[in-house]
């Protein structure tokens, strides 16, 4: 099963799905997002660069409402960001998070931690869950490990699982936060390809990364952001090969020189 | 023994007492103490207030104190029972405090991670608590729940000298202060009776440490 079918990601490619307009969030005196303005069109991968603490986990994670703004307004797929209760949970349920430190249920197998949101959640039963949750795994390389526990999988592996996991809710847009920068160099390569992947399948992704040869690949958009604010946007070849803003060279010169 | 061997009877009625205050106030404590530890780390501010101004005050008291609220001032506010209910619902809310702490403790051996990526996949907040949190929180919740409860058991004494009367505490004071019995042999028979109870809840205690510690 691919991405097309089993989710509405294909259609109606290059409307606005996720967008923020004006977004401000302090935490205590530190302004961490400043004047947020970002849309992302459906099917758009969209890379998010910058260096340590410029806000990029922060932006991440005012789009599920992991955390909250201040003033601005997010709205996904042309309805507001819930408050809390029911429906942040089911808006929760749209949005796909994968995170650097993967998050794996520990005490749930692997084959549980996928089905876990489609029966609570969803209301599915447990058959097609089960079935559902193995062609993603497949899908992801893991399927002969569904029943090992997360501590039991490399670093790799639990970030592949944790995508199918994510991938299990059908959500309309998938959010990276470092997906591959707790891993060790020859791990890295594996969960790309998985993203790569799925961003020629035709999700929407939002993907806080590093990676430079991933952005060239897939991505088709780069933001820059430095102190909480978006300093540039810019194809990824121009944003490489030919950064704007003095913020961005100064950036880029020291990621290349690594 | 003879005190003990002719007054088996009365032990054994003692003993099943004991057990019935301590029986209920087990489940009372785990049931309310998860409550409120659920309130303690609830996104509603109003609620959180509540249970952490339910421990501090409760955990503060002592517990004669919360009898003496339960059997006397209560029925000044026209809520009348039995001395049994008083008594066993009085340890069930000092017992309910130190549950809390426990379960809260263990709650937060859990890495915030495992909350957040179950929000992030849609569960919402009791699902996250008992799908997700609550799970593994178990393992880190048990050793200290266990010794919460054993000083409980020990606790149904003082219920029993409050006036509840007919548990084994009761029976030791009746022997000796009422009929006249010597002290060291009636309360052997009463130490052992307690005996019985807190070794048989330490094997049980090690039993499900080993069964959370298998099922991670
Ligand atoms: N919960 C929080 N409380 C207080 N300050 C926070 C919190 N989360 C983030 N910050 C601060 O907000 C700023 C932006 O943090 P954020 O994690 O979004 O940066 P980042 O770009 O993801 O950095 P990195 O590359 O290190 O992950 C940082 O200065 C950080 O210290
Ligand atoms: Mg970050």
């Amino acid at each position: 099963m691919t991405a097309q079918e089993s989710s509405p990601v294909s259609a109606g490619r290059g409307e606005p799905l996720v967008v923020l307009k004006d977004v401000q969030k302090h935490f205590g005196q530190l302004h961490a997002l400043k004047d947020i303005d970002l849309t992302v069109t459906r099917g758009e991968v969209v890379v998010v660069i910058g260096p340590s603490g410029s806000g990029k986990s922060t932006l991440c994670r005012t789009i599920n409402r992991l955390e909250t703004i201040d003033s601005g307004t997010i709205m996904l797929d042309g309805q507001p960001l819930p408050e809390e209760g029911k429906e942040l949970a089911a808006l929760r349920a749209e949005v796909g998070m994968v995170f650097q430190s993967f998050n794996l249920f520990a005490h749930k197998t692997i084959l549980e931690n996928v089905t876990l949101g489609p029966i609570k959640v969803r209301g599915m039963k447990k058959a097609d869950a089960d079935k559902r949750a193995m062609e993603l795994l497949e899908r992801v390389g893991i399927a002969h490990q569904a029943e090992k526990y997360a501590a039991q999988l490399s670093g790799g592996q639990q970030q592949r699982v944790a995508i199918a996991r994510a991938l299990a809710m059908d959500p309309k847009v998938m959010l990276f936060d470092e997906p591959t920068s707790a891993l060790d160099p020859e791990m890295i390569k594996e969960v790309l390809d998985v993203m790569v992947d799925l961003a020629e399948q035709g999700m929407t992704m939002v993907v806080v990364t590093h990676e430079m040869g991933f952005a060239r690949t897939a991505a088709d958009r780069v933001v820059f952001m430095a102190d909480g604010a978006i300093v540039e946007e810019n194809t990824p070849e121009e944003f490489f090969t030919n950064p704007s803003s003095d913020r961005a060279k100064d950036f880029l010169g020291k990621i290349l020189k690594h | 023994m003879d005190p003990v061997i002719d007054n088996l009877d009365l032990y054994w009625s003692g003993f099943l007492r004991s057990l019935s205050i301590i029986g209920w106030s087990l489940v009372g404590s785990l049931l309310l103490g998860t409550l409120i530890a659920a309130f303690r780390v609830s996104p509603v501010a109003s609620l959180r207030a509540f249970g952490s101004g339910w421990v501090t005050v409760v955990r503060n008291c002592p517990l004669t104190i919360v009898l003496f609220f339960m059997a006397f001032g209560l029925p000044e506010l026209g809520v009348n029972a039995s001395f049994y209910l008083f008594g066993v619902a009085g340890l069930i809310i000092y017992t309910s405090a130190f549950v809390c702490e426990a379960i809260r403790s263990g709650i937060n051996s859990v890495s915030a991670g495992q909350a957040e990526a179950a929000r992030a996949i849609g569960l919402p907040f009791t699902l996250t608590l008992t799908q997700v949190v609550l799970p593994q929180a178990l393992r880190a919740t048990v050793p200290p729940l266990g010794s919460v409860q054993i000083a409980m058991f020990k606790n149904s004494a003082v219920v029993g000298a409050f006036g509840v009367g007919g548990d084994l505490y009761s029976v030791g004071r009746n022997l000796t202060s009422a009929q006249g019995f010597s002290y060291i042999p009636v309360l052997t028979g009463v130490a052992i009776g307690y005996l019985v109870i807190t070794l048989a809840a330490g094997a049980l205690l090690a039993v499900i440490e080993r069964k959370v510690a298998i099922a991670r």
